[in-house]
């Protein structure tokens, strides 16, 4: 289907736009608390700050924009939560010149900080308090690189919208609101005055979004009496009319229904900088029956249904993630904002849901061939063949979208954390690979958990070689250890130990967020915080869920069976010669090291040596996280990806008995240590199949295939069925980079040439010229399996 | 217990048969083809690939052959192969790899294991175990016994052949075979004995036999630039199958020179030499010619488009 003239230029000019760094919202927050002279409760300040921010950030309609409403005051120019984390002059330095994932930092911009915003907010930030509660411990754990803090300089989100908004206006949740009020027992509730006060601050939010839309739809209409082409003036009227009645009230068609959505999405993304922005999740089942609607009674054509959805896609690629320094920039180098929508799948009644809307998407999805929003597959086995090769051919064309689902190990998922089964299928996947209860559910990525670096911290009796600061337990000497399962006992209790600390920290940060910086907005669309009265960040929503997402499960499980396989089993070498090899960095050592890299089994070949440690290591993991209580009344939970922090670990953590030296990157998600499987993908799929994908709440397996592959119907068939056992043994999720290593090193060297080439990195896609060397390098690592 | 000799098992193997597939690669044949890609899997036993440029100098081969096969040539590692008698010590001790076993004695059960691991794909795609080699029914007993493990265990079989065989096994193999990948190259005696080193007749004969026991087969023509893409074998070749009393799909594979590497590690002389690959028109031509003696014709596996 060809593209429309307006959907091409939009598209490129969200691909032209430069990423800037915006001063707006920081000075109008600025403004709001410098100017606030009367004493609210949290609640009730954060969304009066929020009404200020609506009533005076600039309206944009971009010119022939079907979708209207911008996070910033133009595409790209990105906002700043001065509250949460306010930028130092340097900062703006680094974000203006380094040289990945810039943002261009203009004079203006500079002043601003300089003169206002650093002076108000300087030691006021939650990032300031957050750093301030946190003790000795924890921060030599951090400063280790044991583990990331996810909301040192961004707030929760992790969440994703169900269907709420396509059937109910924002008068109606203001209706519910007000019910909720009512209902409240203010003589005998002791929380009665925290709920009135949340309730109330959920009401003016609701009112704030309605008044932004108004905004737009004045705005809307004084362009449409200044346009002098009738086709686009018709479009500004009818635009200003659904700004008019979305959110207000319910939507009535396809085109109400995405500006709704939009509207929501700018307010969830300019309240806070949430992490994984925000996203409507199963969007292909909201649409479908205004869609059917729509093209039954003559009203909307697929022509026109395809171009408003391009419109809408577009909109997120305006937004890149609000820039990140330090830790957090390393961790998630990246523009992507990690906004998943999800096709097919199931129905909340547990039927087949690939209709004709999901193909349509999946035509946006590769005509628009965006870094955002990202885009998966949720496949069932249930779902057609068909939707899995329709989905094949858009990764054939090598920009490692759509990843790919397990919804029946995913709903397995939900329902064991306790969710009903309803609120599990209705759920999905987001972010990388995170599953979660779409509208009812708060599920906290906490922070990225180095697991090589617990075994060295063990091989090294707590201490860090890196730094010879004490940063663990002192777990015993190693070259004492009879046996295995003594060196598996020292690492066991090292582990919870830090596994320890990072919980006591998120003690104390989960509860600074509820306290400080309440999210009204956000609470008001995520169940059941209207009828608890209470906060998305103090546990007002239906489930809460922390997760901390273990890191290098190939590398530690390789670095165990080689300790295994050579010290304890064959004795091919002693462990005091091996730890000797390891600080050393392997240099004199040739023999050893290459006993280690090719002589000793790995993980991905399908082999149960190496495979059973990794079970093991799986259920260490497990048990030193799952289970634990929260601060909101949910439980922790495990998680395994990277997005790119297996990059920062590793250049933490010293050589490793694997045969890794320091500081190379670690194994990312599930996926073996990078050319470490030489058995083919049904090998790989078979060993990484043999964990518990069904007690976590996601894993990532990142796969290579060399292109041409699916280009056949014999290939996509074969593919397919790849896909498909991998499934039927409960994987969790898969996804491909078709493109060749050729092609890649040629992009690294000529990136002018290449600035177009998108590759999957972990749980997303991105830019290949935007990654680091190190990370360009790992892709290019990554075993291609060039049989298939 | 019975063994036999492989030199590779290859997982998720998706170009030889139906569905995906694991390939076990049984080492002789009776052919000594020039554009073999798997030349070591010609001899019945172990032959050893040397690899130079991977060598690290360490000596240890040439300490532990007993019977100073090994040398160092002004840093070239040398391996005299008539002294040799594939111990396998020497690359044992070689961790950098210059020198590296191609082929090794296994039992049934080890074969199977490694065959069963992938069943849950087999039962997903369709596809299940394709006996490979060299020749795989140059160890009939072995084979034999394999088949009937893989019958018992509900894994669907495919052999690939050069068709060179006593012709008693046919009978004795067939019931157990779901599928014949057959390999016909040549189909003049003399322009077959040179290329390959043997007569083409229990070839032909063999094909005849399993066309009467209505086996199912599909033919596999190796398209050599030079060797056998003349008008003259092409022709003879669509005259025999449209003489079979079954008509048996022809799958056309051109050339391609992946094995010519292998040739130099196993101190041999690749015979085709510098010789392209056939041009997209040659496939074409000869595609086309079989089209015309009604054969179901395909290339790599895809279906040729009759043009």
């Amino acid at each position: 289907m060809p593209i429309s003239e307006r959907v091409k230029r939009l598209r490129q000019e969200s691909l032209d736009a430069p990423a800037t760094l915006s001063a707006e919202r920081g000075e109008l927050i600025t403004e709001f608390y410098t100017t606030l002279n009367t004493a609210y409760s949290a609640p009730v300040t954060r969304a009066l700050a929020f009404r200020y921010l609506l009533d005076h950030k600039k309206v944009w309609i971009g010119d022939g924009e079907l979708i209207v409403g911008e996070r910033g005051p133009q595409p790209k120019a990105t906002p700043t939560f001065p509250e949460i984390c306010c930028h130092s002059l340097e900062d703006l330095d680094i974000l203006d010149t380094r040289e990945k994932i810039p943002f261009k930092v203009s004079e203006a911009v500079r002043e601003a900080f300089r003169d206002r915003l650093i002076p108000f907010w300087s030691g006021k930030t939650m990032r300031d308090m957050l750093f301030a509660e946190m003790t000795d411990e924890w921060k030599a754990a951090y400063e280790a690189g044991v583990f990331t803090e996810f909301m040192e300089q961004r707030a929760p989100g992790h969440t994703v919208l169900d269907d709420k908004i396509y059937c109910k206006g924002f008068l109606d949740f203001k209706n519910d609101i007000a019910r909720s009020l009512e209902k409240i027992d203010d003589l005998n509730d002791p929380r009665s005055y925290d709920k009135q006060q949340q309730l109330k601050a959920m009401s003016i939010t609701a009112d704030a979004l309605i008044a932004f839309a108004a905004r737009y739809a004045r705005e809307a209409k004084r362009l449409a009496e200044l346009e002098s082409d009738p086709a686009r003036r018709t479009e500004l009227e009818r635009i200003a009319e659904i700004c008019g009645h979305v959110p207000a009230r319910p939507p009535r068609d396809f085109w109400e229904a995405l500006q709704y959505y939009w509207f929501v999405h700018i307010g969830v993304v300019t309240e806070l900088n949430t992490w994984d922005s925000f996203n409507p999740g199963h969007l292909d089942q909201h649409l479908d029956g205004f869609y059917s609607q729509g093209t039954a009674n003559g009203s909307l054509t697929e022509e026109f249904a395809r171009e408003l959805l391009q419109c809408f896609w577009i909109k997120f690629n305006n937004h890149p993630a609000p820039p990140k320094v330090g830790v957090t920039a390393a961790e998630s180098g990246t523009y992507t904002d990690f906004a998943q929508i999800n096709t097919g799948g199931v129905k909340q009644d547990g039927t087949d849901a690939v209709s004709e809307t999901t193909f349509l998407v999946l035509d946006v999805i590769e005509e628009m061939r965006l870094l955002q929003p990202s885009s998966s597959v949720q496949l069932s086995k249930k779902n057609p063949d068909r939707f899995l090769k329709r989905a094949s051919k858009i990764i054939d064309t090598g920009f490692g979208q759509p990843s790919i689902f397990n919804v029946d190990v995913i709903v397995q998922e939900l329902v064991r954390q306790g969710k009903t089964v309803e609120d599990a299928r209705a759920g999905g996947s987001s972010g990388c690979v995170e599953v979660g209860a779409f509208g009812k559910e708060n599920y906290n990525l906490t922070g990225y958990f180095n697991m090589p670096k617990v075994l060295e911290l063990t091989l090294y009796r707590g201490r860090d070689p890196k730094t010879g600061k004490q940063v663990g337990l002192d777990t015993g000497d190693p070259g004492a250890f009879g046996t295995f399962d003594d060196l598996m006992a020292a690492y066991k209790t090292q582990l919870r130990h830090l596994i320890d600390v990072k919980v006591r920290g998120n003690n104390v940060i989960e509860r600074l967020w509820a306290t400080h910086i309440p999210t009204p907005f956000l609470s008001l669309l995520i169940d059941d915080c209207i009828e608890t009265g209470k906060d998305y960040h103090d546990g007002g929503a239906r489930y809460n869920t922390s997760y901390i997402q273990g890191v290098g499960l190939g590398t530690l499980t390789d670095a165990f069976t080689a300790l295994k396989y050579n010290v304890f089993d064959q004795r091919t070498t002693s462990m005091a010669e091996m730890l000797q090899a390891l600080r050393d960095d392997f240099a004199g050592h040739d023999k050893l090291h290459l006993t280690l890299r090719d002589r000793t089994p790995k993980f991905g070949n399908d082999d149960d040596y190496a495979d059973d440690v990794m079970r093991e290591l799986f259920e260490a993991y497990f048990e030193a996280v799952d289970g634990r209580p929260n601060t909101k009344g949910g439980k922790y939970h495990i998680n395994l990806l990277p997005t790119t922090v297996h990059i920062y670990f590793g250049s933490v953590v010293g050589a490793l008995p694997d045969s890794r030296k320091a500081w190379e990157p670690l194994s990312e998600g599930v996926s073996p240590v990078q050319g470490a499987d030489r058995h083919g993908p049904t090998a790989v799929l078979r060993s990484v199949a043999k964990m518990d994908h069904a007690r976590t709440g996601g894993t990532l397996l990142n796969q290579k295939l060399t292109p041409g592959l699916l280009t056949t119907d014999e290939g996509t068939n074969k593919f397919v069925n790849l896909v498909r056992s991998y499934f039927r043994m409960d994987g969790h999720h898969i996804q491909f980079n078709v493109v060749d290593a050729a092609t890649l090193r040629a992009a690294q060297e000529n990136p002018d040439k290449y600035r177009d080439l998108i590759v999957r990195v972990a749980g997303y896609s991105d830019y290949f010229c935007d990654l680091s060397k190190a990370l360009q390098d790992e892709i290019i690592s990554r075993t291609e399996h060039v049989s298939y | 217990m019975t063994t036999g000799t492989i030199f590779d098992i290859k997982r998720f193997a998706i170009h030889d048969g139906p569905g995906v597939r694991t390939t076990v690669f049984l080492k002789g044949c009776p052919l000594s083809c020039w554009a073999c890609h798997n030349p070591e899997g010609q001899l019945a036993k172990p032959d050893l690939f040397v690899r130079s440029e991977r060598c690290n100098l360490c000596r240890d081969c040439l300490e532990i052959c007993r019977l100073g096969a090994i040398s160092l040539d002004g840093g070239e590692l040398v391996l005299a192969r008539e002294k040799c008698d594939s111990c396998g010590s020497c690359a044992e001790v070689c961790l950098p790899g210059a020198l590296e076993m191609a082929g090794r004695e296994v039992t049934v059960a080890e074969v199977m294991k490694e065959i069963e691991k992938d069943v849950l794909y087999y039962d997903e795609s369709g596809g299940g175990v394709t006996f490979s080699g060299g020749e795989p029914l140059s160890q009939p007993e072995f084979l034999q016994i394999l088949l009937g493990e893989c019958e018992k265990s509900s894994i669907s079989t495919a052999v690939d052949t050069s068709g060179h065989f006593p012709n008693h096994l046919v009978e004795t193999v067939q019931p157990l075979v779901d599928l014949f990948l057959y390999d016909l190259k040549l189909i003049d005696e003399g322009r077959h004995w040179s290329f390959a080193g043997m007569s083409n007749g229990p070839v032909i004969e063999n094909l005849r036999l399993l066309a009467q026991l209505d086996a199912a087969v599909i033919i596999r023509f190796p398209l050599l630039s030079g060797v056998n893409d003349d008008g003259d074998n092409i022709e003879q070749l669509g005259q025999l199958l449209a003489s079979l009393p079954v008509s048996y799909p022809v799958d056309i594979l051109p050339y391609h020179r992946i094995g010519r590497d292998k040739y130099s590690r196993l101190g041999r002389i690749y015979r085709m030499g510098d010789t392209d690959p056939p041009s997209e028109d040659k496939v074409a031509a000869a595609a086309q010619a079989l089209v015309g003696f009604g054969l179901d014709v395909s290339v790599k596996g895809e279906a040729y488009a009759n043009q």
